[in-house]
């Protein structure tokens, strides 16, 4: 169920350039069903920003009903976020979309491909794939070492790999490349990031089975506004289509139009 | 009856708050926050006859204290309304106003004239007035003459009253008004978006894939309520006043514009209980306003005559 709640604010630091780590705890929580679900927090009290900021779930913890959101600091609304104190609440309406289905894997190996922003849920869904027996790989994308967050906790995990476009940390270039260098064996990959890296991953991997996690600007956040509406591949006609936020944000690889 | 029923031209409205059409899609996500029920009625999303995708994204730009959207009528087409979101709607005890447009005249009549004909269609709004579509839209809300001549024929086919959304983006909103109603309108519906435009800082191109938008929000309130007071005060038609709509205070301002019932758009998005927030805040306010009814509010701007005002009983 979607509920709308004024979360707490149990812990709020800032872990790399512009980077913000929130923790919010509240009975929201309980309603999350899948990593890669994402909340729409309203960043002010008034009405300027006006719209709600659609920001993925990083990782959740129903014991302690707590929820862990990884955001960069850029525009007027996600800066206004930052300035919130510990103890303080937000405005949180959510669990919304569909995140990841995570099946069996034992025996198996997944590949996580994150870039930039597009990174923290891929943290809570490594947690999810372990649990179901699966091995985990992850390959980070960031421009720099300074907007770099999490490869550590990634590297509890399983095996993982950073890509920087100035090679200031891990491999020169960007999460295309590693797979190339490094030649990694995988049965099945999960990735979330910008739409040219998408796409550049899902051609490089257009032979194995993937999942997809897409953003776009978004209204509602609830499928009512059609503002994230995205064309469906193999579709001649071109009026089918899929909401990002309702029917997504996560994709089996192939279905969207990138 | 209640202090917020109102009686308009084909609705009887339990309370004078709906969704304005756009903004609520065919109610499906809403009815996840609370019960369609409750609601005055519903302006269902623009119905053309054909099914349209819409515009290329990006299709909103938020801008300071409101919004860009030009997302372009997408809708599944009249034949897709007609067999599954109207069916799905009358599980609820709503009016729904059912929202047309078209490119050519031959569409609005085509379209209002079929849509009409569903048991829960209690009223049509004529959309002459969408910004953000190449053909038609805007052109047949700007020219008093074409906007006349396309309300005489849509309510000519027309099995339910007729409402014609005003577009803001003329020079002289009464004599769009007059002209509509001379044309055979039931009701006006006001105002539409303002047609508007914001430029990316690092591009510097426009941030909307269409280029240009329809600004709603509480930035257009002030237009909207100005408009209402003119047009209240030159046309017996009944109005129902959109535009940044967010508190019960909003609605009490849009009564005193001249409005008889209000619709609530983009603040749907920011919060989905909005409307249901607002209902149940009214009765409190008229409380303080020491109002018997919240009809007794229309047109308090301006003086209206109170024999004037629609009561419930």
């Amino acid at each position: 169920m979607i509920v709308n709640e004024q979360m707490k604010v149990v812990s709020h630091e800032r872990i790399a350039a512009n980077i913000f780590e929130l923790v919010l705890q509240g009975t929201l929580v309980n309603e999350i069903k899948a990593p890669g679900q994402f909340v729409h927090v309203k960043t002010g009290t008034g009405i300027d920003p006006l719209l709600r900021r659609p920001i993925s779930i990083a990782a959740h913890n129903h014991d302690s009903q707590t929820m862990t959101l990884i955001y960069r600091a850029e525009g007027k609304g996600t800066k206004l976020l930052s300035s919130v104190n510990i103890g303080e609440s937000v405005d949180i309406l959510g669990p919304l979309g569909n995140g990841f289905t995570v099946e069996d894997g034992a025996g198996r190996t997944a590949l996580l491909v994150g870039g930039g922003i597009g990174v923290p849920p891929l943290y809570g869904l490594s947690e999810r794939l372990i649990e179901h027996g699966w091995t985990v790989k992850h390959i980070l994308g960031f421009q720099d070492v300074t907007a770099s967050f999490y490869a550590d906790h990634f590297k509890e995990l399983g095996e993982t790999f950073v890509a920087t476009v100035d090679g200031s940390m891990g491999t020169r270039g960007f999460v295309t490349d590693v797979i190339q260098y490094e030649e990694l064996q995988f049965d099945e990959y999960y990735s979330c990031g910008p739409t040219p890296m998408l796409k550049a991953l899902q051609n490089k991997l257009e032979a194995k089975k993937g999942h997809i996690s897409l953003e776009e600007r978004m209204g509602c956040g609830i499928g009512a506004c059609f503002a994230c509406v995205c064309h469906k591949q193999d579709d001649p006609l071109g009026t089918s289509y899929v909401k990002i936020c309702s029917d997504g944000p996560v994709f089996p690889a192939g279905v969207v139009q990138l | 009856m209640t202090r917020l029923h109102v009686e308009l031209p084909g609705l009887s409205l339990k309370n004078p708050i709906m969704p304005a059409s756009g903004c609520f899609g065919f109610g499906r996500e809403y009815s996840q926050f609370y019960d369609l029920s409750e609601l005055g009625a519903i302006m269902i999303k623009a119905t053309t006859d054909k099914a349209r995708f819409g515009n290329p994204t990006p299709r909103v730009a938020e801008t300071n204290g409101g919004m860009l959207n030009a997302i372009g009528l997408q809708n599944p087409g009249l034949k897709g309304v007609l067999e599954n979101e109207l069916p799905w709607l009358s599980q609820f005890d709503v009016p729904i106003i059912a929202n047309v447009a078209g490119a050519q005249m031959e569409d609005y009549v085509e379209v209002a004239k079929e849509i009409s004909k569903a048991s829960n269609v209690k009223a049509l709004e004529l959309n002459i007035s969408c910004p953000n579509v190449k053909t038609g839209g805007i052109a047949f809300g700007t020219i008093p003459e074409v906007a006349q001549e396309l309300t005489k024929r849509v309510k000519h086919v027309s099995d339910v009253p007729l409402y014609v959304k005003l577009s803001p983006n003329v020079s002289d909103i009464v004599e769009m008004a007059k002209a509509v109603e001379a044309g055979g309108a039931d009701g006006l519906t006001m105002i539409n978006t303002l047609l508007g435009m914001r430029l990316d800082m690092k591009t510097g191109k426009p941030v909307l894939a269409n280029k240009t938008g329809g600004l709603s929000g509480p930035a257009i309130k002030p237009v909207a309520i100005r408009m209402i007071y003119e047009v209240s005060q030159a046309v017996e038609l009944p109005i129902i006043g959109m535009g940044g709509i967010q508190s019960a205070e909003d609605v009490i301002e849009y009564f005193y514009a001249g409005a008889s019932a209000v619709a609530v758009g983009t603040a749907n998005f920011t919060d989905p209980f909005v409307c249901q927030r607002i209902i149940n805040k009214l009765p409190e306010l008229l409380d303080e306003l020491g109002a018997d009814h919240i009809s007794e509010l229309t047109g308090r701007s301006w003086g209206k005559n109170e024999s004037k005002t629609i009561y419930s009983s």
